[in-house]
C-alpha cells in the first residue's frame, strides 16, 4: 500500500507576507483557511482534518479549531520546525488513505516581522548548550557554513550568490519584497552576525499567513482548480542540538529526497521546479548537494555559475522564497504554495513552462529535521 | 542592573554530567564492548544496551569548527562581543561544544585546542576551550 498519488491539493492561498496590519497569527491562519477553502471550491463545513505547527501557539490547532469554529475528526500538530508543513502534508495523506478524515486543512501565520524580535522561539535549549550564548539558530548553522568552507573550499562569494540568486527570482513577482537587484559586494558588505555568516545570508524577517486544502484523488477530481497530486513523502532527523550532528557538511535530506522519489517513481532529472528551505545561504547550498542536485562539496561552484538564477540549469525557489521574499518564523507551508502556483501554470513572469513535476523539501531548526514531497500534475 | 548568566535547568542525567565537570576533568561514557564513546551519559550504549563507564579524556582535542558572534546571543555576552563558538574533537572519540578564546588570532579549523574549567557558582562548572600553546 502506497500514499502516492492518492491525495491531491485543491486549494491554496498565502496572505500578508511581509507585514499584516490587522491580523494575529491566528488570525492570520484562519483568514488564510477561508480564502484556501474557497480557492478549493469547498466551505469550512467540508473541513474534518486540521493540521498546524507554530512558533506562537504550543497547541496550535487548538487555536485554529476555535478562531474557525471547526469539528475536525482528525488533528496533527506536529512540529519538527520549519520542515512541519511539508510533513503535515504527508500525514494528511495518510490519514486521507485511512479513512481518518476526508477534506485536510492545513495552516499557519506568523507576526514575525511585526513582534519586532520580541518573539521568543518556542525552542528550548540543551543543557549542554545553553551557557555559551550561540545565536539560535543562526551560530549552528555558522558552524556547518565553516566547516564546508574548510572541507570544500567554499567561499563567502559562492554563499553570497544564492542570496543574489533568490533576489533574481523575487524580482520576477508581481509584489517583491525589495525593488532592486542584489549583489555579491552588498551581501558581503552586509554585517557579519555569526562568522562566516553575513546579515544578508540569513532570510527575511516577515509576518505571513498560509493555507492548504488537501483531499482523496477521487474527490479532487471534481473540484474547480487542477490537483497537484502528492506522489512521494519522506522525513526524518538525526539531531536535534548542534554539538550532536554527526557530520556537519551532510544531512539526511539526501535520505528523505531519495525515498520520496522512490515512492513517487521519478529521478532527480524528472524535477521541473525546486522549492528547497533556506533559511540560510549556506544551508541552502547544502541540502542541493544532498537532495541530489549537485555532488557533495560542489554546491559552491554549482551556484555561482549560476545554475539556481532564473534561466539557470535547477529553477530553484522561483519566488525569491525566505532570502527574498518571505519568512515568517516558518516557511514550509509557502514552499508548497509557491510549487502549487508552479504547477498550476499561475506563476506568470516566473513561471516554469510546462513544470509538472515538483520536489518541495522543508528543513527545521539547525539543518535537523527534514521532510520531502513530490508534487505532480498526474495522479500516476 | 546586571543580568544573569544563562544556567540550565539541571535534570537527571544532566546533573550527572555537571557533577563530573566539578572534578575539572573533561569526562566522557564509554561502552567497552562497542568502543564508543558518548560526549553525555546515558543510560545504555544505544547500540548495545549494555552499561557505559565514565572515563576522563585527556582534555586536548582538534577544533572541528566555530563561528564568531558579532551580535550576543543572550543580553550576558553583551560585553564579551566578538566571542567564540566552537565544536571541538577529542582523540577518545567524542565532540562538545564551548566557548573559545582565541587571542588576537582567527581560529583555524583542525588547530589543538585544551578545555580549562571555571566554578561560575557554588555547585555549577562550566568548561571553556582555550588554543593550546605548541
Amino acid at each position: 500500500m502506497s500514499i502516492s498519488g492518492k491525495a491531491a491539493i485543491v486549494g491554496a492561498a498565502e496572505l500578508d507576507t511581509w507585514v499584516s496590519e490587522c491580523r494575529s497569527p491566528v488570525g492570520l491562519m484562519a483568514e488564510a483557511s477561508r480564502r484556501a477553502v474557497a480557492d478549493a471550491g469547498l466551505t469550512l463545513a467540508d473541513v474534518d482534518g486540521i493540521f498546524s505547527a507554530s512558533s506562537h501557539y504550543t497547541f496550535p490547532t487548538m487555536n485554529l479549531a476555535q478562531e474557525l469554529e471547526l469539528h475536525p475528526r482528525f488533528m496533527d500538530s506536529s512540529n519538527i520546525g520549519g520542515a512541519s508543513f511539508i510533513s503535515h502534508l504527508g500525514h494528511a495523506a495518510a490519514a486521507i488513505e485511512a479513512g481518518l478524515c476526508e477534506v485536510a486543512l492545513i495552516a499557519y501565520g506568523s507576526t514575525q516581522r511585526s513582534d519586532k524580535g520580541k518573539l521568543v522561539s518556542r525552542a528550548e535549549w540543551s543543557a549542554y548548550e545553553e551557557p555559551y550564548g550561540l545565536i539560535h539558530p543562526i551560530s549552528s548553522v555558522a558552524m556547518i557554513a565553516q566547516r564546508h568552507m574548510h572541507e570544500f573550499d567554499t567561499t563567502p562569494e559562492q554563499l553570497a550568490a544564492v542570496a543574489v540568486s533568490a533576489r533574481q527570482w523575487s524580482l520576477l513577482h508581481p509584489s517583491p519584497p525589495y525593488p532592486t537587484p542584489l549583489t555579491v559586494e552588498e551581501v558581503l558588505d552586509s554585517k557579519v552576525i555569526s562568522s562566516p555568516l553575513h546579515a544578508r545570508d540569513c532570510c527575511l524577517v516577515t509576518d505571513g499567513g498560509a493555507a492548504i486544502v488537501v483531499t482523496s484523488a477521487a474527490r479532487a477530481r471534481d473540484l474547480p482548480r487542477p490537483p497537484v497530486y502528492l506522489r512521494g513523502f519522506s522525513e526524518s532527523s538525526n539531531h536535534r542540538t548542534i554539538s550532536a550532528m554527526p557530520d556537519l557538511t551532510s544531512t539526511v535530506a539526501s535520505q528523505t529526497s531519495r525515498l520520496a522519489l522512490a515512492m513517487a517513481g521519478r529521478s532527480i532529472g524528472d524535477v521541473d521546479t525546486a522549492h528547497v528551505y533556506d533559511a540560510f545561504t549556506a544551508s541552502l547550498m547544502i541540502l542541493i548537494e544532498d537532495i541530489g542536485f549537485c555532488g557533495k562539496g560542489e554546491g559552491g561552484p554549482f551556484v555561482a555559475d549560476g545554475n539556481v538564477a532564473p534561466g539557470g540549469s535547477l529553477a530553484l525557489n522561483t519566488n525569491g522564497a525566505g532570502l527574498s521574499f518571505t519568512h515568517p518564523g516558518m516557511l514550509g507551508l509557502f514552499l508548497l504554495t509557491e510549487a502549487v502556483t508552479q504547477l498550476r501554470g499561475d506563476g506568470g513572469a516566473r513561471q516554469v513552462p510546462d513544470a509538472s513535476t515538483s520536489l518541495v523539501h522543508g528543513m527545521g531548526l539547525t539543518i535537523a529535521a527534514h521532510s520531502t514531497a513530490i508534487l505532480s500534475t498526474h495522479a500516476d | 542592573m546586571s543580568v544573569e548568566r544563562p544556567l540550565p535547568q539541571l535534570r537527571g542525567e544532566e546533573k550527572r554530567y555537571y557533577s563530573d565537570l566539578r572534578e575539572h576533568r573533561m569526562p566522557y561514557y564509554h561502552c567497552a564492548a562497542c568502543d564508543v564513546a558518548y560526549a553525555r551519559p546515558h543510560e545504555v550504549c544505544n547500540a548495545c544496551g549494555g552499561g557505559l563507564e565514565r572515563q576522563w579524556s585527556s582534555g586536548e582535542g582538534t577544533l572541528y569548527s566555530f563561528s564568531t558572534l558579532q551580535r550576543a546571543g543572550h543580553p550576558y555576552f553583551a560585553d564579551a562581543v566578538p566571542y567564540t563558538i566552537a565544536l571541538v574533537d577529542f582523540p577518545e572519540g567524542f565532540r562538545s561544544l564551548a566557548d573559545l578564546a582565541t587571542g588576537a588570532d582567527t581560529p583555524r579549523i583542525g588547530q589543538r585546542v585544551r578545555v580549562e574549567f571555571e566554578d561560575v557558582t557554588e555547585d555549577m562548572t562550566l568548561a571553556h576551550f582555550f588554543v593550546a600553546v605548541a
